[in-house]
């Protein structure tokens, strides 16, 4: 594409004009011996590995042997992970949050309330992960994904007054700047769900959740950052501003503790991460594990209060709740074991097949007769 | 497509297309008034008419209109013109990407381009400079005055002197020779080397001094420019006192056209007819046009499919996207509503969101495949520049690069069109021996300069001749001294006549346009005649008594290629008149009548199977009333002012005939070194060599022999102008093609058996006049068929020798087999300006710098040396650049493939709404930096055979040949390789985010996360699997291969570590770095390069262990042998042991 291969016009014995292209055409009358290095003559010392069946033969094998286990490791590892999983959307007339789900309104001001009861066959061991889960949702479409202004998150003041134009239709309400600005932030996440654990006797004890850490350290210390720390008032800083049309609070009103509190709610942070596929899960609270002796959540039966909120039937959504324990490779997944013993079988017979044909074919390849 | 036929070709066309100069059509004349004088008044009106100056130019830009013409040019070409496409496309709609990702790439390419073509525009300034500002001689006012050339009008008188170059188009008025002739090399404009003889026009000869032409009133009208150099027709009016203007004709032999040069006459007057660009050789000026490589060609068929999957891609998304939306709250759900001012463009809308799946597929087609490409060709010809093995010593030079687009084409060649004469042969005349009467005489091969008196230098393989045959021998001696047109070129330095020839070598020395000439007066200098010099019109020989004898030269009969012999007419001291001829003995053994005929043919067609060229010496004795009859026809011929060359050669015709033949001559023109192995070589990497020469046959043949293009085995057919005079060309041609095709019908079933040892070879023989008659179309145009039968002959014969060709014979047979219906790639290679056709015409042009100008040098796409160097230039640098290229190209698609199809995926689980996968950064620099240097690097160096092997087995040119790295099948492998891989990437990715989180704080990840994921994979996958494919590692691949992994890893970690000021959005922080902190995700990345990578090992395994290819088996047995040998590979084989 760049270099149209152009001879200048040469007019031969009138003149000789060098013809221009070419690495070499110009100092054509310098006969000058090319240098003999190694790199000019193409002769660098290299390594010159082929692959053979002999050569590739052990790889196989021993990918197979490393994969096999590590994937045996994984999928035990995988099963031995609690999750427990309880849709509390409402879709069903029986389910306990049917009339939630139909009464929908962002600005009732009765927050509609439902009790989802479960039980745990198996008791949760070490800390457990409280995810909600929601389906359909699109968190992943482009024109939500760009809906946000990641300088106003950071505490621009500039951007808090006036946000980016990405943040459009969510940019501005009654002629003030929206803060938090864009999609994302509007439609944050705001069912409260509360786990309570129910006595064989019939009392119903709240289990402590805590919501610290759920939301990844750089992203609440440094990438979300309210407008001149957090220190000073968070009513006085957002002054001017207005909150997103969805929310029912101000962003300075999230939480009590300050360092919870703004741009740096952890939920918050939590939700602005936006998920890469369609069905996702977020981390809403951690339920920490109290003594070695108990178990964090026994056995038993449970009741899940929801302040309904969050509206998912209109594009027909689910919302669940998740209860899981965490092992150092996450969630349950059997995918990563599965995989991996089905590429180190693989592997192995391909090690096999390999062998048969080296044996077979590779001595003749080598006596072969090739013509020098 | 390309139609690429220079200007020296096409009037080479015009000549034979319109040989006849007759009739004309004077479409517009120019009237020309010589020194700008007006004519006497009341003759005709004086109008000047404007004419062009005499500035040459060639440069394409000026200083003013270089930005906006070279950009005009760039954006002409179809890939460049796309990429603005998709860059105005998003800079005006809102596309998932911004404008930067496609515009920086462009813009680069476009800045490198324009900086290139300036440069080189610059330089072809620079040269017109050069032209148009050398000084000419101009007469102005009967005085002498200096010009710059490009100041010379139509019009001005000009000087020329001996050895100038004409500096335009001119009239000859009148030269230093008193019959108003000049000689003029056309070498630079057609080819041919001999003297050519021009006419002033007779009435204004005499006009021989500046005074004189000031006086001179005339007026020339001639036709307007046009291109063929043979033809011009034009008429002078001279006006004298009062009188009628005398009107002469004017034609071709009157004109002297630019770029021409002046011999052996000190100066002639001539005017200015044509300037500046309307010169004959400017309007035959055509650029070379570029020659396209068969792996260009299969590059843009594949873009083009990649075109169509990118447009199919986004018309399948598209229409997803509407069918998907058509429910309300999937279009616009409550918490993602779309402004103003999307909603309202609804109409347009559909056909925005197609533009935007373009952009954001785009990548699928990338620009830096070009740009690599080019990298390629440009740095990878350096190689040929700096091979220390293409360099000669003798003449100091290496080969040279003129085009670098057609590297890989010397890795496809088929047919090889070679020029005999100083490529296969030295063009190093010497002399063999001569034959008296049946005599043979041997000059002894090293006579240290000195002059052997006598007999003592000869050695007599015959009796010793009688007194009679003395008297023929010393007149035999004689004739070889005076007939020849080489000019002695005394040294500057000796003072002093005497210090002769005869004082030692080197004072002096003999110069010709022929060698064949050169040698036969050096043969005769050792066998005791030395021609001394032209003096006085006196030409003086030295005898072996050491006396000189002077002949008187009265007419020089000159050499043409038609009669192929030359004359001179000699009166002696003793007042005898002689006429002494030589020419091939074809031409003379008819016009003979006298002389030992038979002893002399036999020794001549012996010596002509040895190969030696043989020309034939005859004489007779004129009387006084002879000479003058002979001088009279001349006269009257030159005189001619119609037809003159036809009647030249009549008269030629009629004064050489019943001769006395005296003897033969034999010269050897020494095969190259190394001619014939590098023939067989060539032979057995499977080409077809074809040898065209203008040479005769039996001397053609026995070069071809000489140099292993025939072998013994080898069945000759003959398809020569002998054997059609006995049958007819048809029934010939059914002749040998049923010869030829029977042998091929058994042949078939083992054709992929191998070399050629088993079955019967053929050899084809076929002369120029023969061709001419296979190719003339016929009456009931039934030609096709011959010219059918004829390919169909030829594609079966190993070897072809074409003699007696045309310069212009040449380019035709190139060009029939060039079109011919397997469209073969053809290479010509040659050393002079009767190769120029031929080289520009093939699809690989290679001259070699002899002896002979730099004619073909200059016009070739490669220059070597020798011709022994073609063997490398093909088996070992062909061979590398077509397998690195065609990796290249196939990989740039692969990995774009493995690029964008995640992206097309993920569009099925975003909503179609065009949200790109990875981050900008990645996409933008994904082809520039992270991918681009391990494939541009394993396109210089990768070498899978050591070019030792290459070059001691020729055969292994067959693996590559037709192309077969880059047909359809293997195209259509790599593409799909592509595909698996981004399933595997992108569902790899997907199924571990599949609902659930992966790290063991219990924190999730977000879709820039999975995008990095897939992309890391990506990577390391796709430079993996160069790093597979690369057979040659030396410390700059690993160097790249795993520098640019970590300038990966370094990049990303350096771009999520920091939240950058300037940037709008902060997506990227922190995402590589929490990736990988999860040991999941390690593991997956793992994974997943395995799987990807795992069919193409396999595949790569299996096919070398079932059905290896000829590389493959040597590059195994190299392997084996490795370990015996201690060479330099050490490192190689003590590595490759622990290799996959």
């Amino acid at each position: 594409m760049m270099a149209s291969s152009y001879n200048a016009k040469e007019e031969d014995g009138h003149h000789s004009v060098s013809a221009a292209s070419g690495p070499s055409a110009g100092p054509s009358a310098k006969s000058k011996k090319p240098d003999n290095t190694a790199f000019k003559q193409q002769r660098l010392p290299a390594w010159q590995p082929i692959l053979t069946a002999g050569t590739v033969l052990p790889a196989f094998f021993i990918i197979g042997l490393i994969f096999i286990p590590i994937g045996i490791g994984l999928f035990v590892t995988s099963n031995n992970i609690r999750e427990f999983e309880v849709d509390y959307t409402g879709v069903d007339a029986s389910s306990p949050c049917f009339t939630c789900s139909q009464t929908y309104s962002w600005n009732s001001s009765i927050p509609c309330k439902c009790a989802v009861s479960f039980s745990l066959e198996q008791p949760f061991e070490s800390n457990v992960f409280m995810y909600y889960g929601l389906s359909n949702f699109y968190q992943n479409h482009r024109r939500y994904v760009k809906s946000r202004d990641d300088s106003q998150l950071n505490g621009d003041k500039a951007s808090l007054r006036n946000p980016s134009k990405e943040c459009e239709p969510y940019r501005s309400h009654d002629n003030k700047p929206i803060a938090p600005c864009g999609a994302i932030a509007n439609s944050l996440f705001n069912d409260t769900l509360e786990l309570f654990y129910i006595d064989p006797n019939g009392t119903r004890t709240q289990i402590p959740l805590v919501k610290k850490g759920i939301a990844w350290w750089t992203d609440k210390h440094v990438k979300f950052r309210n407008p001149g720390g957090n220190n000073f008032n968070l009513t006085v800083v957002f002054q001017g501003t207005t909150k997103p049309v969805n929310w029912r609070k101000y962003v300075y009103e999230l939480d009590t503790d300050p360092e919870n509190n703004g741009f740096v709610n952890e939920d918050f942070i939590v939700w602005m991460r936006t998920a890469a596929l369609p069905t996702f899960r977020k981390l809403y609270r951690i339920i920490q594990k109290k003594s070695n002796m108990t178990p964090t959540l026994p056995r038993g039966n449970y009741t899940l209060d929801v302040t309904y909120n969050y509206p998912v039937r209109s594009f027909e959504g689910r919302k669940r709740m998740i209860l899981s324990t965490i092992s150092w490779m996450g969630g349950k997944n059997p995918f990563l074991g599965i995989a991996y013993i089905t590429v180190g079988s693989v592997c192995f017979f391909l090690g096999v097949v390999l062998l048969i044909i080296h044996h077979k074919y590779g001595n003749r390849n080598n006596s072969a007769d090739i013509p020098n | 497509m390309c139609t690429k036929r220079s200007g020296w070709v096409r009037l080479l066309y015009y000549r034979y297309l319109y040989p006849c100069t007759g009739e004309e059509n004077w479409v517009d004349s120019r009237t020309v008034y010589i020194g700008h004088r007006e004519p006497p008044p009341g003759t005709e009106a004086y109008i000047p008419q404007r004419f062009p100056d005499n500035r040459i130019v060639s440069s394409k830009y000026t200083f003013w209109n270089f930005v906006p013409k070279n950009l005009f040019e760039q954006f002409r070409r179809i890939a460049n013109f796309y990429f603005l496409i998709i860059f105005l496309v998003q800079l005006i709609i809102d596309t998932p990407t911004s404008p930067i990702t496609s515009g920086l790439p462009l813009f680069f390419v476009i800045t490198v381009t324009a900086i290139k073509q300036g440069y080189e525009d610059w330089l072809r300034h620079k040269a017109d400079n050069a032209v148009n500002q050398c000084p000419v001689h101009i007469i102005q006012h009967g005085k002498v005055v200096r010009k710059q050339s490009h100041k010379l009008r139509v019009g001005d008188i000009v000087l020329v002197k001996e050895d100038e170059t004409f500096p335009c188009d001119l009239i000859l008025l009148s030269t230093s020779r008193d019959d108003g002739t000049c000689f003029v090399t056309t070498a630079s404009l057609d080819g041919e080397s001999s003297h050519k003889t021009y006419y002033a026009v007779q009435d204004t000869k005499s006009f021989n001094t500046e005074q004189e032409l000031d006086t001179l009133r005339a007026t020339i009208e001639c036709e307007q420019p046009q291109p063929d150099l043979y033809k011009f027709v034009g008429r002078i009016n001279i006006y004298q006192e009062r009188d009628e203007p005398i009107a002469r004709p004017l034609g071709s032999e009157n004109v002297l056209l630019r770029g021409a040069t002046l011999k052996n006459t000190e100066y002639v007057y001539a005017v200015a007819i044509y300037t500046g660009m309307e010169t004959k050789m400017a309007l035959n000026y055509q650029s070379k046009s570029q020659k396209r490589s068969a792996v260009e060609k299969s590059m843009n068929a594949f873009l083009i499919v990649y075109l169509c999957i990118l447009l199919s891609k986004a018309l399948i998304n598209t229409v997803l996207k509407y069918v998907w939306q058509a429910n309300p709250n999937r279009d616009e759900p409550w918490y993602n509503e779309k402004t103003e001012s999307e909603r309202q463009r609804h109409l347009i809308r559909a056909f925005t969101d197609f533009l935007a799946f373009m952009v954001l597929f785009n990548y699928i087609i990338p620009v830096s495949m070009y740009v690599t490409v080019e990298m390629q060709k440009f740095l990878g010809s350096y190689f040929i520049t700096w091979d220390e093995e293409m360099f000669d010593d003798e003449i100091g030079e290496g080969a040279l690069v003129n085009t670098s687009d057609l590297n890989e084409e010397l890795g496809q060649v088929e047919y090889i069109f070679t020029d005999k004469t100083g490529t296969l042969t030295e063009n190093n005349m010497e002399f063999i021996e001569c034959c008296v009467d049946g005599h043979v005489y041997v000059p002894h091969a090293i006579c240290n300069g000195q002059i052997l008196p006598g007999a003592l230098g000869i050695d007599m393989i015959d009796s010793s001749p009688g007194p009679d045959g003395k008297e023929h021998e010393e007149l035999f001696f004689r004739a070889l001294c005076l007939c020849h047109t080489v000019q002695v070129k005394e040294e500057e330095t000796v003072d002093g006549i005497k210090r002769g020839i005869h004082q030692g070598k080197g004072t002096s020395f003999y110069i010709s346009s022929s060698p064949d000439e050169v040698a036969l007066v050096e043969g005769m200098k050792r066998l005791g005649f030395t021609y001394l010099r032209l003096k006085d019109n006196h030409m003086e020989i030295l005898n072996r008594e050491d006396e000189i004898e002077r002949f008187e030269l009265l007419e020089v009969l000159n050499f043409d290629s038609v009669r192929r012999r030359m004359s001179v007419i000699v009166r002696s001291g003793t007042g005898e008149l002689y006429l002494f001829c030589k020419g091939a003995d074809s031409s003379i053994f008819p016009r003979v009548i006298s002389g030992k005929v038979e002893q002399v043919r036999a020794r001549v067609e012996h010596n002509a199977v040895e190969g030696l060229r043989t020309l034939c010496v005859a004489y007779k004795l004129l009387t006084f009333e002879e000479y003058q009859d002979i001088c009279q026809l001349l006269e009257t011929a030159k005189l001619a002012l119609q037809e003159r060359d036809k009647k030249l050669a009549e008269a030629y015709d009629a004064i050489e005939r019943d001769f006395i033949l005296l003897g033969a001559t034999a010269v050897e023109d020494r095969l190259q070194d190394k001619a014939a192995d590098t023939i067989e070589s060539l032979h057995k990497a499977g080409m077809k060599v074809w040898v065209l020469t203008g040479d005769k046959m039996e001397t053609a043949a026995a070069t071809c022999y000489a140099s292993k293009l025939f072998r013994r085995s080898t069945q000759i057919l003959e398809l020569t102008t002998k054997r059609t005079e006995e049958q007819n060309l048809h029934d010939v041609l059914f002749d040998l093609s049923r010869t030829v095709l029977r042998q091929h019908g058994s042949l078939t079933r083992d054709t992929f058996s191998g070399l050629s040892n088993e079955f019967q070879d053929y050899g084809l023989i076929i002369d120029g006049a023969t061709l001419t008659a296979v190719m003339k179309p016929d009456q009931d145009g039934s030609t096709g068929n011959y010219k059918e039968i004829f390919l169909e002959i030829c594609r079966n014969c190993s070897a072809v020798l074409c003699c007696r060709m045309a310069p212009l014979q040449k380019a035709q047979i190139v060009k029939l087999i060039k079109f011919s219906k397997e469209h073969p790639i053809t290479l010509a290679i040659g050393d002079g300006a009767n190769d120029v056709s031929m080289i520009l015409e093939a699809h690989v042009g290679i001259g070699i710098m002899g002896k002979e100008g730099r004619q073909a040098a200059r016009n070739s796409d490669y220059a070597i040396p020798k011709f022994k160097h073609l063997k490398k230039m093909l088996l070992v640098h062909g061979h590398y650049y077509y397998i690195r290229i065609a990796e290249l190209v196939q990989y740039f698609f692969y990995k774009n493939v493995c690029f964008i199809f995640p992206q097309f995926l993920y569009q099925f689980f975003c909503g179609f709404s065009q949200q790109p996968l990875y981050d900008t950064a990645y996409l933008t620099l994904y082809n520039i930096s992270f991918t681009s240097l391990p494939i541009l690097l394993y396109s210089l160096i990768e070498q899978h055979i050591n070019m030792d092997i290459l070059k001691r087995d020729p055969s292994l040119y067959r693996d590559i040949a037709k192309n077969s790295l880059l047909r359809w099948r293997i195209f259509i492998y790599w593409t799909f390789l592509g595909v698996f891989d981004a399933v595997v990437f992108f569902f790899g990715a997907y199924f571990l985010f599949d609902n659930t989180t992966f790290t063991s704080n219990g924190q999730m990840f977000g879709n820039w996360t999975f995008g990095t994921l897939v992309f890391t994979v990506l990577v390391f996958t796709v430079t993996l699997k160069l790093a597979l494919d690369t057979h040659y590692w030396t410390w700059i691949n690993h160097f790249v291969i795993w520098g640019s992994l970590l300038f990966y890893v370094v990049f990303s970690l350096l771009w999520g570590g920091i939240i950058w000021p300037f940037l709008n959005y902060q997506r990227m922080y922190y995402v590589f770095m929490q990736m990988l902190s999860s040991g999941p995700a390690w593991l997956c990345i793992i994974l997943l390069i395995t799987v990807s990578l795992l069919p193409d090992v396999v595949k790569k395994v299996m096919c070398r262990a079932l059905w290896p290819t000829t590389t493959e088996r040597i590059q195994t047995k190299r392997k084996c042998l490795n370990v015996e040998q201690s060479t330099i590979f050490m490192l190689s084989q003590t590595s490759s042991s622990i290799s996959f």
